[in-house]
């Protein structure tokens, strides 16, 4: 990497990065003031960004798959206590959930799009709307938890179900079912919940005018990570209220 | 003698299952030591060897494919081979004999109790006849524990929930050690007990005499038995002074000393006379009733005779 | 790092020549760094602090087993001392040690490039531990653990404040606390994966890694594949003893062994995390101190990534006589015996690097060559326990103690303890007193193994782990390993005051201390801020001796060759620490060529007849005899 006069404006965001007394210069250059004084050039550092973000989302795989194994291994020991607890799911509230969440990942994708061409705007509204489904996704899902809470499907020692729906009575071991359910669904509500963070702050860096053409990495990674929360609820959703 | 692992490195053998997996021991250890031996002393030849010299230049390290292949598949054969006889000692000595005479065996904190197929009970203490296959049912009452009799080689957890089994036939007359293996907490260590390998009449006489109170007990074993000495027996054999003090001192459960005719505060309702019917029920039920400030540990189930339990309320009684 | 804690004034390039270490000094230039090298030494103090913390454990343990009965410790308290002793060792101390703290520091520069591809990360992960330590050390400070390092259920999730039949010991707090540090520690892989793929310096192909880099690389892959398993499992763990979930526990239907498998998931894995980087430091020792390039390199990279995926096959392995089937069992026996393989594939080669190498025993290779040996025995004692039939007697015995021992202090402790020593000068510019670090060698080398190799006896005639009383007969053993042990602490103390004098008044480090070929050794001790004076680009593998200029292996053969005559002479006199260019070569022309030669795939470190020697002129006419024993070594 040489070490020429590199560009600095006082909009410096990213670290230190800049040759002595280089002068504010604007965009575009060899570089910019976004390229991180460790990268040589833009395409490393978004290339670098990406596979760090394929390793992190694989981890998350990974982290979830642990659910997944717990879940099919309890259902094949008690198919029926799962499929009985499994009725007492609002499927109408989770099918809409999925909507919600298959919507803003499209729109998540759209934020990226936007962002590539250099639509500031556009990327903005997009992100927007990721986040509003984000929430609405999060208020139906807190309706849910109540019905829950109300009728006493819950964990462990504070399982005593009451008043289930068409008048159905549940097997005794089936607090282990919605000690999965609420483990996979509130380990995933978390990550709804970060998602909504990091997209915020993604808004406001595009907000600020921290994105171009030329650099759209954290739009990207961001919309990565939230194609990841959606795929998520896509095995849940069938899993949980379905079968 | 040292290197030797027969004389040194492992303990008596009394079982038909040992003598092939020390076999295998054996096999194991030494080809170790043969690989050990050859890497250390190439590598001390080598060190010594090739000093640092002045004018000596390393030599250039060159494509060796062929050796990396062959010092990666002989030791492939190696490993083959052993897993193998590994493996077919395992299955052979996991499997039990056809009639094997069934032991229950039930781990529990911090004691094993033993089930004959008579329904006797006895703790700390086995008696099995010799060279009769036998088939230990283990269970577990409360956390996980492992019953490992060193003697025979063998180890099983105890989970609780469900069973799992040992099969193994004593060979020799004589004591074998009893370990619990899998932490279970504060007296996991004292968890200990004894095998009595005997003669199949010693056996038979065991079982008779097993659930009647016997002609003599106590510390020297040739005290003339009252219910009360015989009760202390009974109380040291199951293990209740790994929780229970005599002597007033307080550990994780209540002492027992001055217990008997006295109030007892409870955790819930109010206090109860520690009479023959309370004593009972504390021992036989423990969680019906349980003593204010004991909820950190629970006392495990116990299942014994009626003179059994008559013996140790006699000897709780005692304990003034 | 002034550019980088004040971005909107630090208009400037940091000064290149200064040292990592000047420049912005000051609590604030340090905590909120992002240059890898201070990250990385305040990992490695961090560790250095859990491994003695861990060490007095240790001994309070071995104390307590001085005589049978009580010694110093009731029962309580001796289980939450070898409690303590695993959690604090693992999850704090080794996990971290080698990936984290030393290659924190080296991967970079190792790479030739400035810094690790996140910086931000990086900082984040040590902050991440620190919280993650904090709880721990909270837990602690509530009575600790008894519940071994394992936490196995339900002694670990049953709370018997519900009414369950568990510990009542702090378990919450110290399974959240190796819940963060799981994150801590994906992180650091994260981070050395994109490293690794993206950011090496022009020239340096994949052929061209030190081996050290693959270490780190495979164990990357581990960090990435296997903490969260953890990370959940401890997460449900925490979550049945707070709330009463149910999936471990049996007495609310659940299955303990199924925790038992998640756990080992995770573990079996892990113990590649421990022991593929110290593998890696041993790779590194071993070719600077033979001055020769590791034999079969390109098999022992690839063994580091087959440790890396068999490992996650062979988890059953811990669990032959919890309750699985004898298929399952026979499964993961065979499986165990796989990973013998590449282990062996690396021991051989090492051995086979001193085979008419030029070897100097510096107390560097002390440690490497003490890793080999002890190493081999941990691994070949591991056998033992793969083999179905003979786990059943050892398992949860003194004889598994033993092996991991073997394996985690003769093996990873002695690689961290080597690749302190070798990297030393370079991490702090000062040179440590070589005669004490001998000593303190000669103390933890008998003192470890008397230590342990008693602990196989009595482990092998019987005698069970994590027990706070044991039979009298075992009496002997314990007071012999007792002892070891406390020679062993000596041991590790009198390095501990050579290596802080070293800091207070050693004599400055010259750049290249140990005459290596490597790109470390290429670049000023301590290394400035980016590394490298001028960013290097790569012309050959950093074992090419023989392509190494004389003014990359600081004294030439010449020199070396007078040194040897007149023994004794400390080798600082040679310090000219800014004096050398960074590159890999000391010839444009060649570099240039040897680059257009890297383009185009061809490797010139596999040059069979050393032919290109000549080409570079910079090379030393070397081997005498180059041809005469060809034969026996094919
Ligand atoms: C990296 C991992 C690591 C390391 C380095 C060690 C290091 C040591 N370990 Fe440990 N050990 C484990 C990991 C480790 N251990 C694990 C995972 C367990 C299982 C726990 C469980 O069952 O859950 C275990 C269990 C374990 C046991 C079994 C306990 C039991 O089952 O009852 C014993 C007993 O001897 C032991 C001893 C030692 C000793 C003597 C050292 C020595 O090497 C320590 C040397 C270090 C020092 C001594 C400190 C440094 C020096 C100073 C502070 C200077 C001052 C000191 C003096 C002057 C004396 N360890
Ligand atoms: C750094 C950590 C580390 C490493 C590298 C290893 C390496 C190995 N381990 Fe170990 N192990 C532990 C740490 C480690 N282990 C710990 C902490 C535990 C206990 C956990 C607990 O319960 O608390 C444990 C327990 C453990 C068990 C369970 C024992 C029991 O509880 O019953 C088993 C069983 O198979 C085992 C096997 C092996 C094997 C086969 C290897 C192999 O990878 C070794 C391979 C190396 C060699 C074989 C030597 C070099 C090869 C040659 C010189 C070639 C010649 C060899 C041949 C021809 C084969 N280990
Ligand atoms: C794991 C530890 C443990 C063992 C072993 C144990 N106990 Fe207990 N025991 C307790 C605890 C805890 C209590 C108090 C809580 C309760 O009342 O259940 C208790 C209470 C009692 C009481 C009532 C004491 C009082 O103060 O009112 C008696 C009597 C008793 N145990 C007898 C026995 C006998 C007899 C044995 C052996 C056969 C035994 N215990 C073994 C833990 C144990
Ligand atoms: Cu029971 Cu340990
Ligand atoms: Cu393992």
């Amino acid at each position: 990497m040489s070490t020429e006069a590199t560009p600095a404006t006082d909009a410096h965001d990213d670290h230190g990065h800049g040759a002595p007394d280089a002068p504010a210069a604007g965009h575009g250059h060899a570089h910019p003031k976004w390229l991180a004084h460790h990268f040589d050039t833009p395409a490393q550092q978004f290339d670098t960004a990406k596979l760090g973000m394929w390793a992190f989302l694989i981890q998350e795989l990974l982290f979830f798959s642990g659910l997944f194994v717990c879940y099919g291994i309890y259902r094949s020991w008690y198919p029926h206590m799962f499929v009985e607890s499994s009725h007492q799911l609002n499927k109408l509230m989770g099918g809409a959930n999925t909507i919600v969440l298959l919507f803003s990942s499209l729109t998540a994708a759209l934020a990226v799009r936007s962002s590539q061409t250099g639509n500031k705007q556009a990327t903005s509204r997009f992100l927007i709307i990721t986040m509003l489904c984000a929430c609405a996704f999060l208020v139906i899902k807190f309706f849910e938890y109540r019905h829950k809470f109300e009728t006493g499907c819950l964990p462990g020692p504070y399982f005593h179900p009451h008043e289930l729906s068409h008048g159905a009575t549940l097997p005794g071991n089936a607090h282990i079912f919605y000690s999965i359910y609420f483990m996979m669904t509130g380990v995933h509500g978390v990550h709804v919940l970060i998602g909504i963070g990091v997209i915020f702050w993604v808004w406001r860096r595009n907000e600020r005018g921290d994105f171009s053409k030329e650099y759209f990495t954290p739009v990207d990674l961001v919309a990565l990570y939230w194609h990841l929360v959606d795929l998520v609820w896509i095995y849940l959703f069938p899993l949980l209220y379905l079968i | 003698m040292i290197l030797a692992p027969e004389t040194f490195q492992l303990p008596r053998s009394m079982s038909a299952e040992a003598p092939s997996g020390d076999a295998l021991y054996m096999d194991i250890y030494w080809f170790s030591l043969v690989f050990l031996v050859l890497i250390t002393g190439a590598m001390l030849y080598f060190v010594v060897k090739y000093r640092r010299k002045k004018g000596v230049r390393p030599e250039r390290t060159r494509d060796l494919t062929k050796l990396e292949i062959f010092w990666t598949i002989t030791p492939l054969i190696f490993l083959v081979i052993i897993f193998h006889v590994s493996f077919e000692t395992y299955v052979k000595n996991a499997t039990a004999a056809e009639g094997a005479m069934e032991i229950r065996v039930r781990g529990k904190k911090w004691s094993w109790e033993f089930e004959y197929p008579n329904g006797s009970r006895e703790a700390k203490e086995l008696t099995l006849p010799v060279n009769k296959p036998v088939k230990f049912i283990l269970s577990s009452d409360d956390v996980i524990h492992s019953f490992f009799v060193r003697e025979f080689r063998v180890k099983r957890d105890a989970v609780p929930g469900q069973y799992s089994y040992i099969a193994v036939t004593p060979t020799e007359l004589g004591d074998a050690q009893i370990f619990c293996a899998e932490f279970c907490g504060t007296s996991h260590s004292d968890m200990l007990g004894t095998v009595h390998v005997v003669t199949d009449e010693q056996f038979r006489k065991h079982l008779d005499e097993m659930d009647k109170m016997p002609e003599v007990c106590g510390d020297t074993g040739k005290e003339q038995c009252t219910p009360a000495l015989w009760g202390r027996t009974l109380f040291v054999k199951n293990g209740c002074p790994t929780c229970h003090s005599v002597d007033g001192s307080k550990g994780n459960a209540p002492s027992l000393k001055g217990v008997f005719g006295t109030l007892q505060p409870l955790t819930q309702g109010p206090d109860v006379m520690a009479d023959e019917n309370y004593v009972r029920e504390s021992i036989l039920r423990p969680q019906a009733k349980i003593v204010k400030g004991f909820t950190n540990t629970q006392m495990p189930l116990f299942v014994f005779k009626d003179p059994q339990t008559d013996a140790l309320i006699a000897y709780v009684k005692s304990l003034k | 790092m002034a550019a980088v804690t004040t971005p909107h004034t630090g208009h400037h390039e940091p000064d290149p020549t200064e040292s990592y270490l000047g420049g912005e000094t000051g609590i604030k230039s340090w905590i909120f760094t992002l240059d890898h090298k201070r990250i990385g030494v305040m990992y490695l103090i961090s560790v250095t602090i859990a491994f003695l913390m861990g060490g007095v454990f240790a001994l309070l343990v071995r104390t307590e087993h001085l005589s049978h009965g009580r010694t110093i410790m009731d029962a309580d308290t001796y289980n939450r001392m070898f409690s303590l002793h695993g959690v604090v060792m693992v999850f704090l101390f080794i996990i971290p040690s080698i990936p984290a703290a030393m290659g924190n520091i080296i991967l970079p520069i190792q790479l030739g490039t400035k810094d690790v591809a996140f910086p931000r990360l990086n900082l984040m992960s040590l902050y991440i531990y620190i919280i993650g330590a904090c709880f721990g050390l909270y837990s602690m400070v509530h009575g600790g653990v008894d519940t071994g390092w394992t936490f196995y259920t339900p002694y670990s999730s049953s709370d018997p404040a519900h009414g369950g039949v568990g510990t009542p010991a702090a378990v919450l707090p110290m399974t959240l606390a190796a819940f963060i540090m799981g994150f801590s520690s994906i992180l650091t892989g994260v981070n050395f994966i994109a490293t690794v793929h993206k950011m090496r310096a022009p020239g340096l192909t994949w052929r061209r890694l030190p081996l050290f880099i693959w270490a780190l690389y495979a164990t990357s892959i581990i960090q990435v594949l296997a903490t969260p398993v953890l990370a959940i499992t401890l997460l449900l763990l925490t979550m049945e003893r707070f709330l009463g979930l149910g999936i471990f526990d049996p007495h609310l239907g659940g299955d303990p062994v199924l925790y038992q498998h998640f756990f080992w998931f995770y573990s079996h894995p892990a113990v590649y995390i421990m022991i593929v980087p110290g593998m890696g430091v041993v790779s590194e020792i071993i070719a600077t101190f033979a001055r020769r390039e590791v034999v079969g390199y390109m098999f022992v990279a690839m063994s580091s990534l087959g440790l890396a995926l068999v490992g996650f096959l062979v988890w059953g392995h811990h669990l032959f006589v919890a309750g699985m089937s004898e298929y399952a069992a026979m499964v993961f026996s065979a499986l165990t015996f796989l990973v013998a393989i590449p282990s062996g594939v690396k021991v051989f080669n090492w051995v086979a690097t001193l085979y008419k190498g030029s070897i100097s025993l510096e107390s560097p290779m002390l440690w490497g060559l003490g890793f080999i040996f002890l190493f081999t025995i941990g691994g070949l004692t591991g056998l033992f326990l793969g083999m179905l039939a003979v786990d059943v007697h050892l398992h949860d015995t003194y004889f598994v103690v033993a092996h991991f021992h073997y394996v985690m202090v003769g093996g990873t402790v002695m690689g961290f303890v080597g690749g302190l020593h070798y990297w030393w000068p370079k991490f702090t510019g000062k040179m440590y007193d070589e005669k004490m670090a001998r000593v303190g060698f000669a103390f933890v080398f008998v003192g470890f193994n008397v230590t342990f190799l008693t602990q196989f006896v009595i482990g092998s005639r019987g005698m069970p782990r994590r027990y706070y009383n044991y039979l009298p007969e075992y009496e002997l053993g314990h007071q012999i390993s007792t002892i070891g042990s406390y020679l062993l602490g000596l041991g590790f103390f009198v390095l501990l005051v050579m290596f802080i004098q070293s800091l207070r008044n050693g004599k400055p480090a010259p750049r290249n201390p140990w005459g290596s070929a490597a790109l470390e050794w290429q670049t000023p001790s301590p290394p400035p801020l980016y590394n490298f004076i001028t960013d290097p680009i790569i012309t050959r593998g950093p074992y090419d001796y023989h392509l190494a200029t004389e003014a990359e292996l600081d004294e030439g053969w010449a020199e070396l060759d007078a040194r040897l005559a007149a023994p004794k002479k400390a080798h600082v006199d040679h310090d000219k620490p800014h004096a050398h260019g960074t590159s890999l070569s000391g010839d444009d022309a060649t570099a240039a060529k040897l680059d257009a030669d890297a383009e185009a795939g061809k490797d010139t470190t596999a040059d069979p007849d050393g032919k290109m020697d000549d080409a570079d002129p910079d090379a030393k006419p070397e081997k005498k005899s180059d041809d005469s024993d060809d034969g026996e070594k094919d």
